[in-house]
């Protein structure tokens, strides 16, 4: 072929050429990946405060081993990740498809439903926070109206992940955008097929549906975790509003509120390192969550060869 | 229409409102509340007895949000501006280029997009603060000079799907390799680099862990998302003037979002021609 003899009449040059392609992320990657990460391993092993440095062996690991807030930490960011992911999945699956179905006026549905998930994250919590306080907003009434149990979300330890969860449902809109566009692929021969030999609804949606979308349902699951373990701005602001933090000179956020109970592991990790100057620990926590997050990542990487399919259709 | 139908239409629809009040729900909450008087927003109304739009004036008054606002810009079309320009030549030399290592180059661009940004926190700390850019927003946005990995990996897979056969023409008409890049390919790549533009703007003026890490104790280097997330502590407001600030914080993304619902179908209509 012609073209290909032009791609490769200097395979040198190419590369070169490659390179200077490349080489603001590759510098982007050398400073702010590689030497973070071995940094962090250095510090892990060092007493660090911004001020003195002192090698201390293997006692942050010790520390942490018997670190309480650190385990609710993990705890409650598990509790996360096992909750609130598959939720919004499901919940983000249910909207997709109902939209799907909706011919008129399924471009007006789609706006609502998606426009919580561009809402700023500190302005939606504030919201959420200020909704579902007993005292102030309406939902507490509701409630009690219907017969239902009506708690003090971001006040009650018991309550308040299931405050996150809803506020990370309301934002279900993203999810919904790539589902719907998974659902409108689906052949469509499949389902008339089906209808043929007598399939209902249901029927339909297990046997046609589900194993199509599966991929992306899995790759939702998958990315879901991995952005869980990062989970930070809406428990902060959340706990920061209901208890009524200060930030006035003199007054300390503690993170967690109520007792504890929102405080995830990214948040303890920036309490320890930015707030208590306790970085070398911070750098061990770093490390925990860095090597979760990578198991995640390989998963990912393994079950979705495609992403790295090739301009001539090659899995590379 | 048989009846069958006729009824699962109605239900669908009738899910299909509910859901929609419940998604819109907060939002109309948020924007009667910052129309209330401050005692009544301590109270479980809905509908504000007075309208007290001098509360959008006030909370003016009760805190920098001029300054605020002005650094968020900054924040945000800086880092969107670099990230757009630094990124490009990579997405475009991941997709289009045949090198040895490019899959291990691609393994890692994913790698460094599903990094949490908490775990190599300190040590990027310490770098800004030797530079002594720690207590400014700089730290937040020179970094995209050098690449943004889920805008690189976003507009790869765009540009992958963009046949060999145009830049190969536009080579065979004696374009060099930059050339094509910038009259054939990225006139073509206009709805993913729009997208990415916006997800990154969004991303920006959203954030808030990047200005809380960085901006520091000093009101006046405090984006929107820092001051409104102690909004009603700092300045002892009460909750009317924090949901009106709230609405002020939501707004410009909605109007942007509805602007650019539009763009984006053009852009895909665009493709679609061809």
């Amino acid at each position: 072929m012609a073209t290909t003899a032009l791609r490769h009449k200097n395979p040198g040059r190419g590369n070169l050429r490659a390179l200077l392609y490349l080489s603001p992320w590759l510098a982007g990657f050398a400073i702010f990946f590689v030497y973070p990460l071995v940094s962090t391993v250095y510090f892990s092993f060092q007493r660090y405060d911004l001020f003195t440095l002192e090698p201390v062996g293997l006692l942050n690991w010790e520390y942490f081993l018997k670190d309480q807030a650190a385990w609710t930490a993990i705890r409650n960011t598990l509790w996360l990740v096992v909750v609130m992911v598959p939720l919004r999945v499901l919940f983000g699956l249910g909207v997709a498809q109902l939209v799907t179905r909706l011919k008129a006026g399924a471009g007006v549905y789609r706006t609502i439903f998606y426009l919580p998930a561009l809402v700023p994250l500190v302005a939606g919590t504030l919201g959420f926070v200020f909704l579902l306080n007993p005292g102030t907003g309406p939902v507490q009434a509701i409630l009690s109206a219907v017969g239902l149990p009506a708690p003090d979300w971001f006040g009650d330890p018991a309550w308040s992940k299931w405050g996150l969860t809803l506020l990370g449902l309301w934002s279900v809109g993203d999810l919904m955008v790539i589902f719907m566009a998974a659902l409108l692929d689906v052949p469509k021969q499949l389902y008339e097929a089906a209808a043929i030999d007598g399939a209902n609804g249901w029927r339909q949606f297990t046997s046609i549906t589900l194993p199509v979308i599966r991929p992306v349902l899995m790759f939702a699951l998958v990315t879901g975790v991995i952005q869980t373990l990062q989970y930070f701005t809406q428990a902060e602001v959340a706990a920061r509003v209901a208890s009524g933090a200060t930030d006035s000179a003199g007054s300390v956020f503690t993170p967690g509120y109520p007792d504890q109970s929102t405080l995830t592991f990214p948040q303890w990790l920036f309490q320890q390192g930015f707030r208590d100057y306790a970085m070398g620990y911070a750098c061990v926590l770093a490390l925990v969550l860095f090597a979760v997050s990578m198991v995640f990542t390989l998963i990912l990487l393994r079950q979705f060869r495609g992403l790295g399919q090739d301009i001539d259709g090659e899995d590379i | 229409m048989t009846r069958g139908t006729l009824l699962l239409w109605v239900a669908r629809h009738a899910l299909g409102i509910a859901l929609a009040l419940m998604f819109l729900g907060p939002l109309v909450f948020i924007a009667l509340t910052a129309l209330m008087s401050d005692r009544q927003a301590l109270t479980s109304d809905l509908w504000p007895h007075t309208w007290n739009w001098g509360n959008f004036a006030e909370i003016f008054e009760k805190a920098p949000l001029l300054t605020w606002i002005g650094n968020t810009l900054l924040y945000s079309v800086l880092a969107t501006a670099f990230m757009l320009v630094s990124s490009i030549p990579v997405a475009y030399a991941l997709a289009r280029f045949r090198f040895p290592g490019r899959r291990l180059a691609l393994l890692l661009v994913i790698t460094m997009m599903m990094l949490p940004p908490q775990v190599v926190a300190v040590p990027i700390y310490l770098i800004w603060a030797r530079f002594h850019l720690t207590g400014t927003l700089w730290p937040l946005i020179l970094p995209m000079l050098l690449g943004d990995a889920f805008s690189i990996f976003l507009l790869r897979q765009f540009l992958v799907t963009i046949p060999r056969e145009y830049s190969d023409a536009a080579r065979v008409d004696g374009c060099g390799e930059f050339r094509t890049l910038v009259r054939v390919i990225l006139p073509m790549a206009r709805p993913a680099i729009a997208a990415v533009a916006l997800f990154q703007f969004f991303y920006c003026w959203n954030d808030y862990y990047g200005p809380l890490l960085y901006a520091g104790t000093d009101l006046d280097n405090w984006t929107l998302s820092l001051g409104l997330a102690a909004f009603r502590s700092v300045h002892r407001v009460q909750w009317n003037l924090t949901m009106a600030a709230t609405l002020l914080a939501m707004a410009p993304v909605i109007i942007v979002f509805f602007f650019a619902q539009k763009v984006f179908i053009e852009g895909v209509k665009l493709t679609g021609v061809k």
